[in-house]
């Protein structure tokens, strides 16, 4: 069905703007579209001076990018927007660390929001090489249609869809070993060719960090309207570094930011009743965080088993268990949520 | 005394440094390449990572996957390590440009003797996991074996184990897959504020349960790499 794995070649890995010491200044960190076999310098492919800068000369791209014709924007990009005009709320939930719980959060949102049987809710994964919302959605094994209006996401309920590329691949033991480029374009597929109909709420799950996958979600939906991200994190230092950066790319790219959740906020013993901070908050977890940064802190949520053995066994926590803290810090988190999307729209109507 | 390198080439979440306390050196050049920044003045433990060329530790690297395939190149073939007893990489989560990256360049210099895989016991771990280990297998990778992270927590207050990620996961996906099971670490508060005040552990305590856990995966994986 899918190719999955390129041939491992050595590459003659061009000379590509290499780094020579000291630290990365903002123009090396800065996301140029920088090709493979640019040179230093290289301005990017879609920025003004493409193929036009001194760095230019030399470079056998210059020809294709003085034409303008990388700067012309992906038609796919005014498809998508079309496509997905029917679509009411678009919600990216992000972190800059792996393991948070990100796609535990994604599917509890999903949940969530169809538990209101009059909304139609879809969960998009992004996560390329590690999907995980088929098994936390309880729809292993099952498999994507085509039709004539596209592809057919794949119904937990009436009013809930799922699309994952983990339905594309006959195996649980199938890796995707695919480089950027190749994740994008499943990506702009899944936004242009499912056929998702109309939607009160889309909620993207991603990978972490801040590269293809991320980019590429931001940049297929720019001719839509994005109410913003969630950004999830657990209370240590060691994540917060890399979810400062992650709050770092929603500026860089403007997109808004509903506010952060924490995670494995803290442990109840289930004998004898006394908490303990598995993850400790060395530098004062989220809270602290949101507090120099200005972003609302939506919720902090303990470590429960249960929620480990709901997303194992595919069921929803919050239905499973709905009196437990964790599921109601989620419910607490959940209506936050609506409630920004639904003062989004309010404010929108004011101002037309 | 062993010398010991870790590449760090997580590019969009380097946390090595902080890990082991380094702050923020310079990295320097020499006739050789870029040096790598030691731990102490013993020099036995070597470091590489993004997050030593950052001019804002805030900031983000959000590079696509060329550019991040170059930098992996330039860190594992201009960076002096010198004599090394064993080189780790640490890795992001994925089978992608890093993954690819890597492994293309350390084979152009030196064997890659083989791949730790680390899961947590949850099911929804394990299944990603799987498909690291054909990443594995697809790309000659030998497995050295599966560690399970976050095994359980003992209370400190009543001694009651908890299973907050599930269980045996691990152990499981080790038989499924007929790999190595190396042994399972336990969450520990002790080792998180470690981890994250950039502690040695190991010296801070070493009669507890995780060092012990910690020791015997390393003792194993040591014989691993000698019988080779």
């Amino acid at each position: 069905m899918l190719n999955l794995c390129p041939s491992i070649q050595v590459s003659t890995c061009a000379h590509t703007g290499t780094f020579e010491g000291g630290r990365l200044s903002q123009q090396d960190t800065k996301m140029a579209d920088v090709p493979d076999n640019a040179p230093e310098h290289c301005p990017g492919t879609t920025s003004e001076q493409a193929g036009k800068s001194s760095s230019c000369a030399g470079c056998p791209n210059q020809k294709i990018c003085a034409s303008g014709a990388t700067k012309a924007p992906d038609p796919a990009i005014a498809e998508i927007g079309e496509k997905l005009s029917t679509v009411k709320h678009k919600i990216l939930v992000l972190s800059g660390k792996g393991g948070v719980g990100k796609s535990t959060f994604s599917a509890h949102l999903a949940h969530t929001l169809a538990s209101d049987s009059t909304k139609e809710v879809a969960l998009l994964d992004v996560d390329i090489c590690g999907p995980s919302i088929p098994r936390i959605m309880g729809l292993e094994g099952e498999q994507v249609h085509q039709s004539g209006s596209g592809w057919s996401p794949v119904y937990v309920d009436d009013n809930l869809a799922v699309m994952s590329i983990g339905f594309l691949l006959s195996s649980p033991d199938d890796a995707v070993i695919w480089r950027g480029p190749k994740k994008n374009g499943m990506i702009k597929q899944f936004l242009r060719d499912v056929d998702w109909g109309d939607l009160d709420y889309l909620i993207v799950d991603t990978p972490p960090g801040t590269s293809d996958e991320h980019l590429s979600i931001v940049q297929y939906l720019s001719s839509t309207h994005v109410d913003g991200a969630v950004i999830i994190t657990t209370p240590q230092e060691v994540s917060l570094q890399d979810v400062r950066k992650e709050i770092r790319f929603c500026q860089k790219v403007k997109l808004p930011i509903i506010g952060v959740v924490e995670n494995m906020s803290g442990f109840v013993c289930p004998s004898c009743k006394n908490t303990s901070q598995i993850f400790p908050p060395t530098s004062g977890g989220a809270e602290r965080m949101c507090a120099d940064l200005d972003l609302p802190l939506l919720g902090k949520v303990p470590l429960d088993p249960r929620i480990a053995r709901s997303c194992d066994e595919g069921k929803s926590f919050i239905n499973e268990v709905p009196d437990s803290p964790a599921a109601k810090v989620y419910q607490s988190i959940v209506q936050s949520i609506q409630d920004y999307c639904s003062n989004r729209v309010t404010e929108e109507q004011s101002t037309s | 005394m062993a010398v010991i390198g870790i590449l760090d080439v997580d590019l969009c979440g380097p946390s090595i440094p902080r890990m082991l306390s380094i702050g923020r050196p310079d990295v320097h050049q020499c006739d050789s390449g870029w040096v790598p920044v030691y731990t102490d003045a013993a020099k036995t433990l070597a470091l590489m990572s993004i997050g030593f060329l950052l001019e804002d530790p805030d900031e983000a690297v959000v590079w696509r996957g060329p550019k991040k395939t170059a930098m992996i190149g330039q860190f594992v073939s201009d960076v002096a390590w010198g004599e090394l007893d064993v080189l780790l990489v640490d890795t992001p989560p994925g089978t992608s440009d890093e993954h690819l990256a890597v492994l293309e360049n350390l084979k152009k210099h030196s064997r890659v003797d083989g791949a730790i895989l680390v899961t947590t016991p949850q099911a929804v771990s394990t299944g990603d996991v799987r498909r690291e280990i054909t990443f594995c297998k697809k790309t000659g990778i030998r497995i050295l074996g599966i560690v399970e992270n976050m095994s359980g927590f003992v209370c400190p207050h009543c001694s009651e184990c908890s299973n907050i990620f599930s269980k045996g996961g691990g152990e499981e996906l080790a038989k499924l897959t007929g790999s190595i099971f190396l042994g399972a670490v336990p969450l520990d508060p002790l080792l998180s504020t470690s981890i994250e005040e950039g502690k040695d552990f190991i010296q801070s305590f070493p009669d507890s349960a995780t060092f012990s856990a910690i020791s015997s995966i390393s003792q194993t994986l040591l014989e691993s790499l000698q019988t080779a």
